[in-house]
């Protein structure tokens, strides 16, 4: 799936986790998701079981560890839905 | 040094009223909170009558982050947050401080952890699928859950308490939270309880035989303390909130100030002498109400009203002969009694909060609600009392000094006695 794709959905799954809507609106692969997002490290793993859910996608807990920035969650969900 | 504590900011989530000014609406006028509950008759519930506040979920929006809010699941959670956010804002605070009020504290409590919400860990975790859970179940079925939301949002620095003491959880949260301040630890506590009766709990109280079930076809009759009809207490949900604070800290900073919360006492009867898990010992009643006047330095005859725990159940008479025997009051000389439970049914850990917010709303408006569905008093109270203890309308009378007091499970009981502020003391 095209990146793009993947990161138009990714700005819907990450939207209830950050207050910065202006920010996320303009988002790319550098976006760091607790620096630069706000988000709650807590809620990283929310977020991985949104994405989850939302492709029907397993993403193992060693991959889940090295996401931190948006360019490392579109490679998680992209490698897993090939 | 003796410091007196005033209380200056009420919140309210009842069956009858959900905020302040519904609340007092409601109970002026003997509203009643009580309906039927159809999913109950498919739950083969003897009793299907419950009051549940007229909740609007979304309202929490306007109470917590955008984040907070997204995975907020536990309903005594909501409540017992609205109830908290409203007291402070009604006592003249606001909410965003980038700072840590270390003076102030919270003393919040529940009864058990939210039985829906630990259902869906126990599903979840039984299918394998624990991953799934995420990071926010852990802070919503901790028991601490209530007074970590609060006291976060409102920035809260002092000391942080979530108690729980079966149905006199509210009246201890306020006592322990008045304690704190007289003995100078804080400036300023905000206290209460919350409670929502999910299925699993109403359901262990049906199976006790203890709830009302000959009124389903009629709700707002179900909840009768006091009456030869009674039979058996309605389970409600709710939560109730005060801000006590130091008399000082209050007039500092130009607090409007309700009234003043005098004393209080608390205690067990230890399970003796007639004393058990789930009935009173009367010793230990009549010491707790006796403490509590004597904490306050008031005379028995000055309380103007008692506030009872009376739910509804055969323990009513006899707790109105524990007033009479604390006191040293009875027959026509026994202060007016009313009951809340009346018209909300017994919302166990947030009874004693709730009514606490009724009490002091009595004090500052000056009136008794009604007893509703008391049409009928029961034959063995009125041999202790006179029937003009026993109001079934709403009277307007001077009410300086108010009884309040709940017994609990475990045999634990807790008073308070609240009064209108006097400047002189």
């Amino acid at each position: 799936m095209d990146r793009r794709v993947i990161l138009d959905e990714l700005k819907k799954v990450l939207s209830p986790y950050t207050e910065n809507k202006e920010l996320l609106a303009n988002i790319d692969d550098n976006t760091n998701l607790v620096k630069d997002l706000k988000i709650n490290s807590a809620n990283l793993v929310d977020i991985i079981i949104d994405a989850e859910a939302k492709y029907s996608i397993e993403i193992d807990f060693d991959s889940a560890e090295k996401i931190i920035t948006v360019g490392n969650c579109i490679d998680a969900i992209g490698e897993k839905i090939k | 040094m003796s410091r007196r504590v005033v209380i200056t900011g009420l919140g309210v989530v009842a069956p009858n009223g959900v905020g302040v000014p519904d609340f007092l609406d409601a109970i002026r006028n003997g509203v009643s909170g009580i309906r039927y509950e159809a999913s109950y008759k498919d739950l083969h519930f003897n009793s299907q009558v419950a009051g549940s506040p007229q909740f609007d979920w979304n309202q929490l929006k306007n109470y917590v982050s955008e984040i907070t809010f997204h995975g907020l699941q536990g309903h005594a959670l909501g409540y017992g947050i609205m109830a908290a956010l409203d007291a402070w804002l009604d006592a003249g605070n606001g909410v965003g401080n980038s700072e840590t009020l270390w003076d102030t504290g919270c003393v919040f409590g529940s009864s058990v952890s939210e039985c829906e919400v630990v259902k869906k860990i126990i599903n979840r975790v039984d299918a394998g699928e624990a991953k799934k859970l995420g990071s926010r179940v852990i802070e919503q079925m901790m028991n601490s859950s209530i007074t970590a939301y609060i006291s976060g949002r409102l920035g809260l620095g002092n000391r942080i308490v979530a108690t729980s003491a079966a149905c006199a959880t509210g009246t201890q949260a306020i006592l322990m939270g008045y304690e704190y301040i007289q003995q100078g630890l804080a400036k300023r506590m905000v206290v209460g309880s919350s409670e929502h009766v999910d299925p699993y709990i109403f359901g262990a109280f049906d199976s006790m035989r203890i709830l009302s079930r000959k009124f389903n076809h009629a709700p707002e009759k179900a909840s009768r303390p006091m009456s030869q009809s009674a039979g058996g207490f309605v389970p409600g949900s709710g939560a109730g909130a005060l801000i006590l604070e130091d008399l000082d800290f209050a007039l500092g900073r130009k607090a409007r100030i309700y009234a003043e919360l005098l004393g209080g006492a608390c205690n067990s009867g230890g399970q003796r002498s007639g004393g058990s898990m789930t009935a009173p010992a009367s010793a230990g009643v009549i010491k707790c109400i006796s403490d509590a006047v004597t904490s306050a330095g008031v005379n028995p005859s000055s309380i103007d009203l008692i506030s009872g725990h009376l739910t509804a159940t055969a323990a009513d008479t006899m707790e109105i002969r524990n007033w009479c025997l604390a006191l040293g009051r009875n027959g026509r000389n026994f202060p007016p009694v009313n009951s809340l439970k009346s018209m909300i049914g017994h919302s166990l850990s947030a009874a004693g909060s709730i009514e606490s917010v009724a009490a002091v709303l009595q004090i500052v408006h000056q009136f008794i609600h009604p007893n509703i569905n008391l049409e009928d008093p029961n034959p063995e109270i009125l041999r202790q009392i006179d029937p003009d203890c026993l109001p079934v309308t709403m009277v307007e009378k001077e009410i300086r000094t108010v009884a309040k007091a709940n017994f609990g499970f475990g045999d634990v009981n807790a008073c308070l006695i609240f009064s209108k502020y006097n400047k002189n003391g």
